[in-house]
């Protein structure tokens, strides 16, 4: 059984969305990268790169597969966490604590096409 | 199986050598054509040679080792006659620069070849540029651009693949410059009509499909889909991947598909796996034949040894015989899927074509798709296709093809029942699977993460 934080927000691709002000901080949930296996690699933008809801913005690969990251809100990149580039297993090791990009949302009215967590329980069964 | 893993530098010696070239009676070349520092070369003896490769082809499978249930992949037995065609002196001795009067034997293998594929397929013509599948897809959708653009029709810029394709088919449209959407499949495993309807439209260059799908499920609905493709303006692609349950039965150009590549080294039986050399041929229907020759993917006329083994391989069978391999494909997967489904976990239960797939072990004792395949191996057959498609999180995806005997698939069945029965009783056994093998498990995340590419 995945772990599900709470007092996040999630879409249906199973990245999860941390407000932060104006600020939403990106990662993928810990069901997805029990889905995906070993992660070996993290495909992201850079900062000041514009991302757009329901668009990839990257890729994780893992030994067995290689999956998008679907953006779950629109705006500008503001930083990456590139500590992520030598140390894809961070994902695997806490999902939650290896956020991948912090956007400045276009659109705060985007969070609420998103899930909460009691919501997103019953899709990452 | 004996370890063996040197490299041939390993066995070099200085001074060793295993050939003797007679003095030169004639000058030697003066100048400055000679290099300075010696050629790296190992220097070993022929008996080091042959010992050396005859190891290496030893650790390796193939299918004139053992069965080869690798899903997606048909890996039929390569006949020797193919072989035995392709290594004749007039076609050896063939050099693409030669003059054309000198090449005619060649060029009519090509047109026999163009119209044995026309017939078997449908489709009007055939360019053997593509050297693989892939490359046939990208071919494909240049053929599919080039239409649309002739007609001016340039807002045409987004692809259909269904979540089942093939990972290359997304891929080629993306290297294409097309855009990608997907169409879900419904419960039974088969694209879904009603969700393909909203997403056609005037920017939809067309659809890449499978048929057989990658399940090894007929599309039913293909001709329902054609009509719906091509009343929006758009073009179907076929995937040739899975053409060989169809063989001599069904013509992709008959469901109404437009472009199509065919894997030589899968449905017509040349050489496969090791990375080459392919043939990926791409066949078009009238609407797409005049633009036939503008993508130039490859120098000269392709693989020429491949497409000639192929034309070996269809003149040897000839039409009645063609129309057995794929009825006898699809007998093969079918009797592998009924023998298997009280231990294996069967999603879609009817009936298949050439391949199924299971997803993972009936009883859930925590043994997944990966140790049963790793297990295999101790019983001496390769594995099938694992983790794909990726509808089903512990597909195994089994292809027999229909160059395997009863008794073949039967001890299949009875290792794979085996199997089942040690995930009961000994789970950890199976974690650690294989035993028997020189190499068991190799660390593929670390390799993935900090690969080394470079012998020290």
């Amino acid at each position: 059984m995945s772990k599900i934080a709470d007092g996040l927000l999630y879409s249906e691709s199973h990245e999860w969305v941390k407000v932060d002000g104006n600020v939403a901080i990106i990662g993928v949930s810990d069901f997805a990268q029990s889905e995906m296996g070993d992660i070996t690699y993290v495909e992201m933008p850079d900062v000041d790169d514009e991302v757009e809801a329901g668009s990839d913005f990257g890729a994780l690969e893992s030994v067995k597969t290689s999956s998008e990251l679907i953006a779950p809100v629109s705006g500008k990149v503001v930083a990456r966490n590139d500590e992520l580039e030598d140390k894809p297993e961070l994902i695997n090791e806490d999902a939650y604590a290896a956020w991948i990009i912090k956007v400045e949302m276009s659109d705060e009215s985007e969070l609420d096409a998103l899930l909460n967590a009691a919501a997103y329980a019953e899709i990452a069964k | 199986m004996k370890y063996y893993d040197k490299l041939i530098f390993e066995l070099s010696k200085p001074g060793r050598i295993g050939f003797s070239l007679p003095e030169t009676k004639t000058q030697l070349p003066k100048g400055n054509i000679w290099r300075e520092t010696p050629t790296g070369l190992p220097e070993v003896s022929e008996v080091d040679v042959v010992r050396h490769y005859t190891n290496l082809s030893q650790m390796n499978f193939g299918v004139d080792t053992g069965f080869y249930p690798l899903g997606s992949c048909t890996m039929k037995y390569n006949p020797k006659i193919n072989e035995e065609i392709a290594n004749m002196p007039a076609f050896t001795g063939l050099h693409p620069l030669q003059p054309e009067s000198t090449t005619r034997g060649a060029l009519e293998i090509y047109v026999g070849m163009d119209k044995a594929l026309a017939a078997i397929t449908g489709m009007k013509h055939f360019t053997f540029l593509p050297c693989a599948g892939a490359h046939g897809e990208l071919t494909g959708l240049m053929l599919m651009r080039e239409y649309h653009m002739s007609r001016g029709d340039a807002a045409r810029t987004k692809v259909i693949v269904p979540d089942s394709a093939h990972g290359t088919n997304p891929a080629s449209a993306a290297v294409c410059g097309l855009e990608i959407v997907v169409v879900k499949s419904r419960e039974n495993g088969l694209v879904d009509v009603e969700a393909l309807k909203p997403l056609l439209g005037p920017d939809i260059a067309g659809i890449m499909m499978t048929n057989p799908n990658t399940l090894g499920l007929f599309e039913r609905d293909i001709k329902e889909i054609a009509k719906l493709v091509h009343d929006c303006g758009g073009l179907l692609y076929y995937d040739g991947a899975n053409m060989n349950p169809l063989l001599g039965m069904v013509r992709p150009g008959d469901m109404g598909f437009d472009i199509m590549h065919l894997n030589l080294h899968k449905t017509f039986s040349t050489p496969h796996g090791g990375g080459g050399p392919g043939a990926g041929p791409v066949g078009v229907s009238d609407k797409v034949l005049p633009f036939l020759h503008i993508p130039r993917v490859s120098g000269f006329h392709g693989n020429f040894g491949i497409i000639l083994r192929a034309y070996a391989y269809i003149l040897m069978l000839g039409r009645e015989h063609v129309k057995m391999a794929g009825k006898l494909a699809t007998l093969g997967a079918n009797y592998i899927k009924e023998s298997l489904k009280d231990c294996y976990k069967l999603p879609i239960p009817t009936v298949c074509k050439h391949e199924f797939v299971f997803d993972g072990l009936l009883e859930d004792n925590g043994v997944t798709t990966l140790d049963v395949a790793k297990r295999l191996l101790d019983y001496g057959f390769h594995a099938p296709t694992i983790y794909f498609p990726l509808l089903f999180h512990q597909a195994i995806m089994i292809e027999p093809t229909e160059t395997e005997s009863l008794e073949t698939l039967d001890a299949f069945i009875a290792v794979m029942r085996k199997i089942a029965e040690e995930a009961k009783a000994d789970p950890e056994m199976l974690h650690g699977a294989p035993h028997c093998t020189p190499i068991g498990r190799p660390d593929e995340t670390t390799a993935a993460r900090q690969p080394i590419l470079k012998y020290d």
